[in-house]
């Protein structure tokens, strides 16, 4: 059973919505104790950067169980949009540290003539380093992104897709059992279905 | 499928439990089943869907939740809704089904600041303010609301650029004489409203073929436009049928 943790930020519907389409049972939970069960973990999140993190952080036994969960007994976790974010250590929106699973962080779009923050729309994300994640998601893969921060991962190597919008951003990443997507698969047709299908199969 | 640098949004108008189009906010012609038609759209991986409850407002009720739901379950895309939301609560219970924006019209001209409200909490990328524009016999235009029914004697500029102000994401803009006609866009119109406020303009009404798509963004600036006959009708004039242009065709013109 896959989680997706409801820590009060964003919606889960769609989510659960495209995992019931691909026959994936997952459930949105927010008790601690099923997250310390969950078989894998999806993050999501909409809204911002410390408001995301004091949640998760005040939340009774929250923190303690994800770290556990996904540092100590390794499930696939899945950071999606701001959750990806959370993923690194920092990001210019905030002042709190991120979770801090990926070396890196969350810089906003630059100041530049014509650029419209947030990214809002449909872009290209192509593949930067081979993973399960994104096995099989076909030519030209396009998705639907919602941010004004975009990730920048220390190691190159932690960088699954990368996309442009005025600037070269990283449109995945992954170290070992942890994964991000700033796009929303729920929201991204078949290109979107195939990475959580991935997701699952891990 | 290519990917389109200008969005192109089937625009849906919802009547009770029925997909209706209508013709200058009039007469309305049955499409379909709202799910059916949207299981359509979803095959034909479109960008975005928006869909405009006409008679919420007029009735005095809020979304008919039950039936969004349904429509969120069938759809993996970015999904807008309008009609009827007069508070942050009914935009959260929109919000939570999986629709990704509100559109905004009749309450933004009775309370502004439920904009301003809607886009702290959720971002200026989850509101759309809508505004419908008639023209009068001299071509005056001036904003509606109530479904095109009260005429708010508002000039469409002056209202874009206070809506901008008060933190709308995005402008759905609308022209009343030209829906439903399949004659193309208010260019002149759209044009005044996309010089006067930075944030994206969908242009609405009129739209009748590509050349009309490629007109109203590369003249008007258009940062997108929302179809209705023409991706529920055949031809005008002609028998239902759901459709979207050829997305290669599309990005040859808008490209």
């Amino acid at each position: 059973m896959i989680i997706i943790v409801d820590y009060g930020m964003g919606n889960l519907g769609s989510m659960v919505n495209m995992f019931k389409r691909i026959g994936v049972p997952a459930r949105v939970e927010s008790d601690t104790e099923t997250i310390r069960r969950a078989e894998k973990l999806v993050l999501p999140g909409v809204g911002s950067f410390d408001a995301a993190m004091q949640r998760i952080n005040n939340l009774p036994g929250l923190r303690v169980a994800l770290d556990e969960r996904v540092l100590v007994q390794k499930v696939p976790v899945l950071g999606v949009c701001l959750g990806m974010q959370l993923l690194t250590n920092a990001s210019e929106e905030g002042v709190l540290p991120g979770l801090g699973w990926i070396p890196g962080g969350a810089r906003r779009f630059p100041r530049l003539a014509g650029l419209k923050v947030p990214h809002m729309g449909w872009n290209i994300a192509r593949p930067a380093a081979s993973s399960r994640l994104t096995a099989e998601i076909g030519p030209e893969p396009r998705y639907y992104f919602v941010h004004s921060y975009y990730v920048h991962v220390d190691d190159p190597a932690y960088a699954l897709m990368r996309s442009h919008y005025g600037v070269d951003f990283d449109s995945a990443i992954g170290r070992n059992n942890i994964y991000g997507v700033q796009f929303h698969p729920e929201k991204s047709h078949h290109f979107g279905m195939q990475i959580l299908k991935n997701f699952a199969e891990l | 499928m290519t990917m389109l640098r200008t969005r192109v949004i089937p625009a849906l108008l919802l009547r009770h439990e029925s997909l209706v189009k209508t013709v200058g906010f009039g007469r309305s012609i049955y499409v379909g089943d709202p799910c059916n038609t949207v299981r359509i759209f979803n095959e034909l991986e479109v960008d975005e869907l928006l869909f405009l409850d006409i008679t919420a407002s007029a009735e005095g009720r809020g979304p008919n939740l039950k039936l969004l739901a349904d429509i969120a379950n069938e759809c993996f895309m970015p999904l807008g809704y309008g009609g009827g939301i007069r508070s942050l609560d009914q935009a959260k219970s929109v919000f939570d089904i999986g629709f990704e924006k509100v559109a905004i019209n009749t309450q933004a001209v009775n309370n502004l600041a439920l904009i301003e409200e809607i886009a702290t909490h959720y971002g200026s990328q989850a509101v759309v303010a809508s505004i419908d524009v008639k023209r009068n016999l001299f071509g005056r235009s001036t904003v509606r609301t109530m479904s095109g029914r009260r005429n708010t004697n508002r000039d469409p500029i002056a209202w874009a650029m206070e809506i901008e102000k008060m933190g709308a994401g995005e402008i759905l803009l609308t022209s009343i004489d030209r829906e439903g006609t399949w004659e193309g866009f208010d260019l002149e119109m759209v044009k005044r409203v996309t010089e006067a406020v930075t944030i994206p303009v969908i242009a609405h009404g009129g739209a009748g073929c590509i050349e009309h798509i490629e007109q109203v963004v590369k003249q008007a600036n258009a940062s997108a436009v929302a179809l209705g006959s023409m991706v529920v009708f055949q031809k005008k004039g002609m028998g239902v049928l759901v459709n979207f242009p050829d997305s290669k065709i599309l990005a040859g013109v808008l490209g």
